[in-house]
Order: C-alpha cells, then structure tokens, then sequence
C-alpha cells in the first residue's frame, strides 16, 4: 500500500512538474468498438439462455509528453458494456503511468502492460499482467498492473527490474456469461496464501538481448501467482469456485531464431509454488511463402506444440496440445488478413477451431468477423466447459 | 627492394588513380559502378536525420487512402543505416512502430512494435519485394541505397529535369528482390535520381518512379519533397510527400532499440 502511494505521488510528481505553455504536447487517440456475438447451439449451463449477445466497449488514449520528449504521461481508461453479463460490464485503467527517459536507461511509474515472450498460440513466459478474462477467452486481454519499472540498457542486453506493488484478480463471466465453466467464479471472495493478500510486493528482473539473428530473454519472477487454483465452496447455499492466489517463484526463458523465411519459438517456465513444482514449454515455428502466385500477398504458416509437466494434473488447459494456423495477408489498401488456428489436445482428444477475418473500411473503420468452434466429451477436460459455446462474432471498430 | 620494383609499383598507383578521372577504356559496367560509388559519397557525413513521410494511395477508381509515418535515421560507419518509424495513420495501426538495421548485404534486423499487445516482434525481413502499407512503394523501394545492392551497367546521358542525367542499368544482388532491373537517371551535377523505371520478375515494365522537388540540406544533401510511383500493371499509385527534414539532430545508437521501439509512439 504505502508503494501504492508512492507511485501515485511519483505520478503526481511528475505531472506537477509539466511546464506551462507551448512545450507540452499533448494528443488524444483510442477507439470505440461493438461486438456482436451468435451462439449457434444451445448453452451447457443455466441462466446461459440467449444466442446473441451485444456489447460496447471504449478505450480512449491521453498522452502529454514534455521536456523534449524525455517524460511523458499516458493514460488509457477502458470501459466495457454487456448486453448480458455483468461481470463483463467493467472498467479499468490499461495504462497511467509516467515515464522517464535518461541516457541508456528510463524508469516507468504507474500501471502499465508488459508483454514476454515469442509463441502465438500460448503466451507461457508473459506473467506480469493479469488475465482480464471476461474480454475474451484466449487470454490475450490483460488488467493494468502497478509497477515501477527501470530499464537499463547495456552492450550486453536490456535489463528490466520491476517492483509490482499490489494484485490484480483475475476477472471470470459471471452466471449469466457463456463461454465459462458450470460453476460461477466468486472473485468477491478470493483467498491469499500471503498474509499480506492482494497488497503482496511482487518483484522481477528479465534481461533481454539480440545477438545476430536470435532474440532471446531470461527472468525470475517472485510474487502472487496470476492463475487461481479454483476451490469448489458452499457459498450462503451455492457451491461456487472460489481463487486462491498463491505465491510462487516462476524462471522464464524465450528464445526466436529469425532465419530467412523461418521463425524458430520457444519458451519455457520452471514454476515453484507450495501445490506444485513443474515445467511447462512452447515451442513451434512461422514460415511465410511471400507473394504467392504471383500476387502481393503473403501465407504464413504456424505449428506449436505444447506441453506441461503434470500432464493431465494440470489446472492449465494447454498440456499436451498440438496448434496449426495459417495467416493469410492481402497487403492491400484495406490491410485484409484471415487467420485460421486449430488446436488438438492430444490427452483428451478435444480440438477447437478459430476463423478471423479483419479489414479497414475507409480511414478510421475496421470490421472483422470470427467464428470459434469446440468440441470436447471428456468431463475432466477443461474445454468440456465451452463445447457448447460455439460462436460467430462480428466486431465493428472505430478509430480516432 | 630492386631499383626495378618503384618504377613499377608508381606507374600502378597512376593507374589506379587515372582511372576515375579519365574514360580510359572504361567498360559500361565500371562506368556504372563508379556513377554508384561516386553518388553514395556524395551524400555522406549526413549523420542523422528526422522527417515526416506522407503517403496518398490511389486505385484505379482515384479512391484515396492516406499514411502517416514519422522517421528517424541514423547514418552507421561501414553499414546500412538504421532507423525508426512511427504509424500515426491510418488510424487502427496508429502507435505501431518499425525498428530496422539495415546492412548492405544479407538479412536487415527488423522488429515491429504492436501497440494494443505492447508487444515487440522479431520479423523476417526477407519480405523485400512486398507492398510497404498497401501502397505502391516495395519495402526495397524505401531502403538506403547502398553501392552492394546491385550491380551496374551504364547506358548513356540524357537530357532530364535536372539538367544532363546519366541513365544507369542497375540488377539487384539479391534475388529476393522483385526485380530484374531498374533504370535509374541521375544528375550528372548532384547525383540525385530523378526517374527509376521498375521491371518486374519477368522483365516487364512495372512501375515508374519520379522525384521532384529537390532541396538541398546542410549544403550537400538534397531530398525531394515529392516521389510519384506509378504502377502500370494494376494502374494504382502512390504519391509519398516529405516534410520538415531535420539533420543533425544529435541522434545516437541509443535512440534504435527495443526500448526507443516500444515508447516510440
């Protein structure tokens, strides 16, 4: 809490030191979106008993800079309405933070977003944010987290050290969401291994580098791990799935080797929590056909394979699962993209596909539409949850 | 060391020497080579450089899109230069950003910068012949010219906007590029290109490249305001303005890299 406080008074600090007048520079961007979703089945589960769904979100983008550059702030509120869920209507701050640019070194104050890591299909190593999960099911959505962080750079790499001061739970649909499990998640009652709880000071240092054609980081992390174990409980009569946020030490390694047409990825995490003490990989590789047939557009092709220790013990959903996908680039005017991803789970035999579709509509439009289809019989398998959350989406985005 | 050694070894030197300076039975392909050499030294010492780059789209239809690009370069003694650009339209890709390492020859180190995922992805850059943001200039079309890139076949002088131009064959070294060849002119005053005619893998005529607008910065290095690429296959075009070129600006190594790359913006 008091490095709570510190922060903010950092970012205060440094907005108070914005000078008056024509030095400041100052701009708003961001963007406004709607999606509509088309169930094509029937739900799994009750109070799951619509086949659309629509939903509005914005995100608009405010950012001063001053001193030639050399400090800047930026702040990204975030604002979601559901048709239907009410956990998926929610706010949060993506990003406020200042940052301080010295000679080969800056310091970032505030909450910000972090990616790690080179897999498409899995994000292993990438930890420092938690999972906004009610945005959508892969993951790749992420809550703003409070952090110092001082990057140093150096002939023999970039070295990050972050102080995470506080914990961001995990967001889960609520009962009248789809695409989630029978049991609601009750994040009104999340449980901590540390005493301290949510206000645990997390900490990590990653050193990055280039050297030729292969890119490469390294980390320790040390702190509240960001996925719950999910304990079933009788909460005033309903038996619920209540998170329990335990501490862990995670090292992570990711490593791309870029060769001609050929992306070579891999990641790795050695996690060492007080349930489990485990490895778990990513590895696969991208290569693109350029200009086929003659044209301007390009074909991607992935494959990743991933694996964790536990195997079937694993809380995670990605164990022993095979990826194929295929990315289609027009590189036309209206930047048209399809991709294409399948995932096999190789234990349990369940597989889902994902079909997107993007392209710009004149300066500041852009439409896409995806189709995400499951299927699963296993009951102990995770996606046995979602094998009835088939659906079409079509999200229609405005720039500013 | 022989009295018969020195004669020899300054008559090699004077050779060496004369050649540039007198047509003596100078081949079409060292002629071309040297026009190269002697327009690549022209233009060095520039150091850095900051601009704004426009990009109007046109299809066939006169539909018009429109770019925005913000970059910085820097000038790298004894390799390709480096550099970083900043989307700032179209609007969706607004914050993307584009790290690259240039190197006369071989693969070019490039990264991209993904704003809404905060991430930084190593790319291949093998993609040289592809459409840089839809439009009709090829990746390759924006890189710095470099002696190595090609080899050279001069043709013949010719009349040109500005003033008498060389007209130079030149064959891309790299076979992944998209073209058999370019016809380039260049003053034979300042070495500045004014026409490249393209063609294509197959040997046709592709695209035509017109430079205007020619201003002279820190007293030796001019820049157009304006290049027109036309496409005559698919009859779309690009024109790509510059604006407030800055040289000098105090740039170092440690303006280029990953962390200059993600807080670009």
């Amino acid at each position: 809490m008091k490095l709570k406080r510190l922060s903010c008074a950092a970012i205060l600090a440094g907005l108070t030191a914005l000078p008056a007048g024509a030095e400041t520079f100052y701009e708003m961007s961001g963007k406004v979106s709607a999606d509509l979703r088309y169930f094509t089945q029937d739900a799994q589960f009750p109070n799951q008993d619509y086949d659309t769904n629509l939903s509005f979100a914005a995100e608009p983008e405010f950012y001063w800079e001053w001193n030639d550059g050399t400090d800047s702030v930026t702040f990204t509120p975030f604002l979601r309405v559901d048709e239907n869920d009410n956990e998926r209507t929610h706010g949060d701050i993506r990003e406020l933070s200042w940052i301080h640019v010295g000679d080969e070194w800056e310091v970032k104050v505030g909450l910000s977003k972090v990616f790690w890591g080179v897999t498409e299909f899995q994000h292993l190593v990438d930890v420092i944010n938690q999972t906004d999960g009610v945005e959508d099911f892969d993951g790749e959505d992420k809550l703003g987290q409070q952090m110092i962080n001082l990057s140093l750079v150096r002939d023999w790499g970039i070295v990050d050290i972050f102080l995470l001061p506080g914990f961001r739970e995990r967001t889960f649909a609520g009962e009248d969401g789809r695409l989630r499990a029978g049991l609601i998640v009750d994040t009104d009652n999340a449980q901590y291994e540390s005493d301290a709880g949510e206000k645990h000071l997390d900490a990590a240092i990653r050193w990055s580098h280039t050297l030729g054609d292969f890119d490469m980081g390294l980390y320790w992390f040390h702190g509240t791990n960001r996925d719950p174990i999910l304990q079933p409980q009788m909460i005033s009569g309903n038996t619920v799935l209540v998170p329990y946020y335990e501490q862990m030490d995670q090292i992570g390694f990711d490593l791309q080797a870029t060769i001609d047409s050929w992306l070579w990825k891999f990641e790795t995490i050695h996690r060492d929590s007080s349930s489990d003490k485990y490895w778990a990989a990513q590895a696969g590789f991208e290569y693109t056909f350029y200009g086929i047939q003659e044209s301007a557009a390009d074909l991607g092709v992935l494959l990743e394979y991933g694996w964790d220790e536990r195997g079937e013990d694993a809380d995670a959903a990605i164990q022993n699962d095979l990826f194929m996908g295929a990315r289609l680039a027009l590189n036309d005017a209206e930047s048209t993209e399809v991709l294409a991803g399948i995932s096999h789970d190789l234990d349990y035999d369940s597989q889902s596909l994902i079909v997107e579709a993007s392209r710009r509509f004149g300066e500041n439009w852009n439409i896409s539409v995806d189709g995400r289809f499951f299927t699963a019989d296993d009951t102990a398998d995770l996606s046995y949850n979602i094998k009835q959350d088939d659906h079409l989406q079509l999200t229609v985005e405005r720039y500013f | 060391m022989s009295l018969l050694n020195n004669p020899l070894k300054s008559i090699l030197i004077a050779s060496i020497i004369a050649v540039p300076a007198t047509a003596l039975a100078e081949t079409a392909e060292e002629k071309g080579l040297r026009i190269a050499k002697e327009a690549k030294a022209s233009d060095l010492g520039w150091q850095d450089m900051q601009a704004q780059m426009n990009m109007i789209l046109r299809n066939k239809q006169g539909q018009e899109s429109v770019r925005e690009i913000r970059m910085k370069s820097l000038e790298v003694d004894g390799d390709g230069d480096k550099s970083l650009s900043v989307f700032d339209k179209p609007r969706d890709v607004k914050g993307t950003a584009f790290l690259s390492f240039s190197h006369p020859i071989g693969a070019d180190d490039q990264w991209l910068y993904l704003p809404a995922l905060k991430r930084v992805k190593r790319i291949a850059s093998r993609n040289k012949s592809g459409p840089f943001m839809g439009s009709e200039f090829a990746y390759e079309d924006l890189s710095s010219f470099e002696v190595e890139k090609y080899t050279y076949k001069y043709l013949q002088d010719e009349a040109c906007e500005g003033g008498n131009c060389y007209v130079i064959e030149q064959y891309p070294v790299d076979k992944n590029s998209g073209y058999t060849r370019r016809v380039v002119w260049i003053d034979e005053g300042e070495y500045r290109p004014w026409k490249i005619e393209f063609y294509d893998r197959k040997n046709s005529a592709l695209k035509t490249l017109t430079y205007h607008g020619y201003k002279e910065y820190e007293g030796k290095h001019w820049r157009p305001d304006l290049m027109k690429m036309v496409n005559h296959q698919t009859g779309k075009s690009t024109d790509l303005t510059w604006n407030s070129y800055r040289f000098k600006t105090g740039l170092t190594d440690g303006d280029f890299n990953k962390n200059t790359l993600k807080r670009a913006r």
